[in-house]
């Protein structure tokens, strides 16, 4: 489902990206740190799940690249659904699938199992935006690409913990 | 053996024996025996010559070569001992040797790497044996052990006979060239590359061979070599490019060979040959001078430029960066001749050509590359600083009036900060000459403007950009100044976000020592007008904020003697109203003046006249504010016991602890001659106000004295904090005092105060027959206190506190009172308490017996601990009835808790199983410390851990659904710590511990699910590809 591979001597696609700042880690509140008080899931803490996914050509993150942003993140708690617009740096970004499933494999392992997961590109940002949309909702999809050992390795790269 | 062999033949007989078995090839041990007997004076060399006789003359060259190499087996032991004669003939006779057969010149070469080591050496002989070598061996057709012999040979000849190599001229460097000529071993590398090192740095001829010379070792550049598995040598990449580069970049001449060689390399595609080639650059540029770059100057500034602009890793970029500030310092130290051309200028100009417009691009996509090859060229010096800064600010000054965005004008002036961060550097030398000048004008108008945006982020940068430029001379004037101090003051007033306010603070601590009027002037008469007006606002729901604020502002600007002298009055009033009911008084607010002014203390340490201006005006001040509330207790004045509260008490004593620690001895004795008599007389004479209602008797019985007592607290802070050598008056009458309020008062906080006070009095006591009586009175009280009665807890506070300050000093006495403490764990009652205790014992406590009140503290007091207590800590446990075994694991917990990881990593083996246990104590403080524990652990001895993964695993998971939120993140760490592990031990656990954490993901806290996320995640990847 997903176009070539990352590396592999191949040029990059963008190869001079805009860079921007990361944000700092959320300042615990209080609020948070009471045995007693609930905190609901809100937007920024999905946006800390997927803000430090690397991108699979860059040595950056997803965040640095603005590809997520956390106006693009809405979640209702009480209704256990989380919707995450994302933007490719270039409207022909051949690892817009890629990234786009990065993002929701990050989610599935990260969220309570009562949520619903969508993940889709900003409108207007990719060429061929409605075809990786509907790869990205397909569940069967999902799963059988995570089960291509390669795919799942490059996935795993974006998800592992920058050293 | 010896004796025996020789008595029987003597001693020549022996000698031919030996060599016979020698050279047959039956013995190598001979050798060795052969040599003792000429050490021992049984043989001379020459006697061994001539029982080698036939065998050196052998038509055989392997009996030739046995016999060569027994005669140089002993020359390498007994060289020292040879007298020059000898020497002189040996040298002849191997020299001619090195004409024989192959397989004779090992044993030829040992031999005379035997002799190089001879001081008796005649002149001539070193280099007749060299050119010999460099005549007669091909070196590189030789094994790896032999060529490292040759090498050691010149090696030893170089360092003994430097003169006469020099006489042989630019034939020893050929001679070298040759012999190194194709060598590949990574060991005779680093040899040899340290001999051309020596050659080139001791002045050595190269002659017409600096090009040879360049060629056979630059050959090499750049190391591509890795080390085998298993390699016994240790020969590390890094330890060959080091000592490479040592060669390169040791002389100018090769300059015009090796700058092209770096330029071709930086332009390769390997990143290890880049980082390499620009590291090389760098180390040339500190010996190079203009002459040498002149020529290739435009190519490396496009190369360096290229590997900036198109960075593919922060580590070339960063050595680039490096290289081009090297290069950019070396042409503007090189020194000119009125003839030539200042290169200097000529190649800033050409970097501020290719960089300028970049920053006035509207995308902005290379400004930051551009303004970080800028800034390090300006870096450089003081001139290339001048030049670069005075053309790059103005040129940002009219970027950030022409980009109207926020976020864009934040970036400009980032970069703006980095350049003034730049003068800072060189800003002191010419105040009149700084590039600055003419752009101060417009320069502090954007910094004001950035002040005012509504964005913090880019209040942020403007605020310490303004802190770096009111630290260059002359670039404020004074109206600026007031400026400035009117917008910090208005941002740490008004600020919506605590950012800026916190910003604004630490720039006025930064700017107050240089402005110290402006300061006062405006900013402190601000604050304190703000505390007193806000009485009439009252009502409005940010008067507490803003008083804060002040509080803390006044604080952070305390950074100039003559601004401390202003503020700690502003500060002193608020406590003293406090009592008099004008100001809203809450615990928390005396607590943060208490704060502040606990602040400046630390802030005047530094300052010995400071200092003591504190110590004068706040100590009197606080124990008259402290004792005037303690007699007003009696007419139960609400106001009056605020003073008095634990809380409030327990934040002044860091304050009169920080103003009396960094005292000098004899001011501080002219204080504590003062306080002690007010507390055991109640001499109220030097305190600012002395008419009180009635005496101060804190120590004496009677009624209503036990708001008095509670200033004991003061005391302990004041006396504690006392160097050593100070000497306090009636100090035994005041320790018995102590000891006997510790064990006879029944408020706690008063008790426990006079026991720290006692033991840190204790601490520092000195040793002899005086302490020992103290302490027996002291043991005696204790023992009756906990036998039993209503203060109990109060003789086991004073237990805890004595122990910790013998403990702390190594007293002999320390192991009885422990010894006691570990007796009490089993006590159902106290049991708890004394567990507790132990953590008390290990840790840094915050206002007695640490460093920084000069208590005797040992260094290896914690592992001392350890090593004598936790063999009895253990075996109690064991011993222990099931009511009680918790204390004993509580205790165990805090030990290991505070022990440095190195010592419990080597102790885990024999504890382990209690840990283990420790996870199933229903008791919340075990549990959190055992976890704690084990987290390190499961990185730094997974080996060890993974054989009782199964109970790991279960108890984790177990903990993961605790009712306390710090248990569950602790269990949730440790589920994470354990993939830390060797991966076939865990992922039979994988699907059950994936399955599990499905849970904490829902947990109703959000730092719980942080963790819960963290682990799982790390779980996925276990033993999946890509990790």
């Amino acid at each position: 489902m997903v176009g070539p591979a990352p590396g592999g001597g191949s040029p990059l696609e963008n190869a001079n990206p805009l860079i921007y700042r990361r944000s700092g880690e959320r300042p615990v509140t209080a609020r948070e740190k009471d045995d007693e008080l609930p905190d609901s899931i809100d937007d920024r803490e999905i946006f800390d799940l997927i803000r430090s996914i690397n991108d699979p050509e860059h040595p950056l993150t997803l965040e640095e690249l603005n590809v997520v942003e956390q106006v693009r993140v809405k979640v209702n708690d009480a209704e256990s659904t989380v919707v995450v617009e994302f933007t490719p740096t270039i409207p022909h970004c051949s690892m817009a699938t890629l990234i786009g499933l990065s993002i929701k494999v990050k989610l599935i392992r990260s969220l309570p199992e009562r949520f619903k997961v969508d993940v889709h590109i900003t409108p207007g940002t990719h060429a061929s935006e409605h075809a990786v949309n509907k790869q990205l909702a397909d569940k069967e999809r999902v799963a059988a690409a995570l089960e291509n050992s390669h795919l799942l390795e490059v996935v795993n790269q974006c998800l592992s913990a920058r050293s | 053996m010896a004796a025996a062999g020789a008595g029987a033949e003597g001693p020549g007989g022996a000698l031919r024996g030996w060599v016979r078995d020698f050279v047959s090839g039956l013995q190598d041990g001979r050798a060795a025996e052969v040599a003792a007997g000429v050490k021992a004076g049984s043989w001379t060399i020459l006697e061994i010559v001539e029982a080698l006789g036939s065998c050196l003359e052998n038509t055989e060259p392997r009996t030739r070569g046995r016999g060569l190499q027994l005669l140089s087996q002993v020359l390498l032991q007994c060289h020292s001992m040879l007298q020059e004669e000898e020497v002189t003939h040996l040298v002849l006779f191997y020299e001619n040797r090195l004409k024989d057969h192959h397989l004779v010149i090992p044993a030829v070469l040992q031999g005379l790497y035997a002799l190089s080591m001879c001081e008796v050496l005649a002149p001539g002989l070193a280099v007749s044996v060299l050119k010999a070598i460099f005549q007669e061996v091909h070196v590189q057709s030789l094994p790896q052990l032999d060529r490292h012999t040759v090498y050691s040979i010149i090696t030893n000849f170089m360092r003994t006979r430097e003169e006469e190599l020099k006489g042989l001229g630019a034939d020893f460097t050929f001679g070298f060239i040759q012999v190194m000529d194709g060598e590949k071993d990574p060991r005779n590398l680093l040899v040899a590359f340290q001999i051309v090192r020596d050659l080139i740095l001791e002045g050595y001829v190269l002659g017409p061979f600096v090009e040879e010379l360049f060629e056979v070792t630059s050959c090499y550049f750049p190391i591509d070599f890795i080390p085998p598995p298993n390699d016994p040598h240790c020969i590390q990449r890094e330890d060959l490019i080091v000592s490479l580069r040592a060669v390169l970049a040791s002389t100018p001449q090769f300059a015009e060979f090796l700058l092209p060689l770096l330029i071709e390399k930086m332009d390769s595609e390997m990143q290890s040959a880049k980082l390499d080639s620009l590291q090389t650059l760098g180390a040339c540029c500190t010996i190079y001078g203009q002459k040498e770059l002149q020529e290739f100057l435009p190519s490396l500034w496009s190369s360096l430029r290229r590997e900036v602009f198109q960075t593919a890793s922060e580590k070339v970029e960063a050595e680039a960066l490096a290289a081009l500030h090297g290069l950019a310092a070396c042409l503007s130290r090189s020194v000119l001749s009125s003839d030539t051309e200042d290169l200097l200028d000529s190649f800033l100009t050409g970097i501020l050509q290719d960089c300028r417009h970049h920053l006035c691009e509207p995308d902005m996509k290379l400004v930051w590359p551009s303004a970080k090859l800028l800034q390090a060229a300006a870096g450089a010096s003081f001139r290339a600083g001048h030049r670069i800064t005075s053309s790059v600010v103005p040129l940002l000054l009219e970027q950030y009036n022409q980009h109207p965005q926020s976020s864009q004008r934040r970036t400009i002036l980032e970069m703006l900060l980095g350049f003034l961060e730049l003068q800072q550097k060189w800003g002191h030398e010419d105040e009149e000459e700084s590039a600055l000048l003419c752009s101060q004008a417009p320069l502090c108008s954007v910094l004001f403007s950035a002040l005012t945006d509504p964005s913090v982020q880019l209040q942020l940068v403007g605020i310490r950009a303004l802190t770096v430029l009111g630290t260059l001379p002359g670039l404020l004037a004074p109206p600026d100044v007031q400026l400035v101090v009117d917008h910090l003051t208005r941002l740490i007033l008004h600020a919506d976000d605590s950012q800026s306010c916190m910003a604004a603070m630490e720039a006025a601590g930064s700017l107050a020592p240089i402005y110290p009027g402006a300061f006062t002037g405006r900013m402190v008469q601000r604050l304190a007008e703000e505390l007193q007006s806000e009485r009439e606002e009252e009502g409005r729901r940010s008067t507490h904020s803003l008083r804060a604020r002040c509080l803390q502002a006044l604080a952070a600007v305390s950074t100039h003697p003559g601004i401390v002298q202003e503020t700690v009055p502003v500060l002193l009033q608020c406590l003293q109203q406090v009592p008099k009911g004008n100001v809203p008084a809450r615990a928390c607010d005396v607590v943060a003046v208490c704060q502040s002014l606990q602040r400046v203390a630390v802030q005047c340490q530094r300052d010995a006249e400071s200092c003591w201006y504190y110590h004068q005006t706040v100590v009197p001040c606080l124990l008259a504010v402290a004792v005037q509330a303690a007699m007003q207790e009696n007419a139960h004045s609400p106001l009056g016991k605020l003073l008095l509260e634990e809380k409030v008490l327990t934040a002044m004593v860091p304050i009169v602890s920080a103003a009396s620690a960094h005292l000098c001895p004899e001011l501080a004795a002219q204080s504590v001659s003062q306080v002690v008599p007010l507390f055991l007389d109640g001499e109220v004479s030097f305190l600012p106000q002395d008419s009180f209602p009635c005496p101060f008797q804190p120590f004496q019985g009677g009624q209503h004295v036990a708001a008095q007592r509670r200033l004991v607290a003061l005391l302990m802070a004041f006396v504690c904090s006392l160097p050593k050598n100070v000497p306090i008056p009636q100090q035994d009458r005041l320790l018995q005092e102590l000891l006997a309020l510790s064990c006879s008062c029944d408020c706690p906080f008063t008790a426990t105060a006079a026991a720290k006070c006692f033991a840190g009095l204790v601490n520092k006591y000195p040793p002899g027959q005086q302490l020992d009586q103290l302490l027996e009175t002291a043991v005696n009280r204790m023992e009756a206190g906990l036998a039993e009665g209503p203060l109990r807890t109060q003789a086991l506070a004073l237990l805890l506190w004595v122990t910790k300050a013998l403990v702390l000093r190594y007293h002999p006495l320390s192991s009885r009172l422990t010894d006691k403490l570990l007796g009490l764990l089993g006590d159902a009652e106290l049991g708890p308490a004394v567990a507790d205790g132990f953590s008390l014992l290990m840790a840094d406590s915050p206002d007695v017996l640490h460093k920084g009140c000069h208590a005797d503290v040992r260094i290896m007091f914690r592992q001392r601990f350890f090593t004598d207590n936790v063999p009895k800590l253990v075996q109690g446990f064991h011993a222990a009835g099931p009511g009680v075994k918790a204390n004993y694991l509580k205790g165990l917990s805090h030990v290991l808790n505070h022990l440095p990881r190195p010592v419990l990593v080597t102790e885990l083996p024999t504890l382990l199983s209690l840990l283990l246990e420790a996870l199933s104590c229903p008791d919340c403080v075990v549990q959190l410390s055992t976890l704690s524990c084990l987290q390190p652990l499961l990185l730094e001895a997974p080996h060890v851990m993974s054989l009782h993964v199964d109970t790991l695993v279960t108890k984790f998971l177990g903990l993961t659904s605790s009712p306390a939120m710090a248990i569950r993140i602790a269990a949730l760490q440790c589920v994470h710590a354990l993939t830390s592990l060797p991966i076939p031990a865990l992922l039979p656990y994988k699907p059950r511990v994936i399955r599990a954490l499905a849970k904490p993901l829902d947990d109703m806290k959000r730092l719980v699910r942080k963790e819960a996320v963290v682990a799982r995640g790390e779980w996925f990847l276990l033993g999946s590809p890509g990790r």
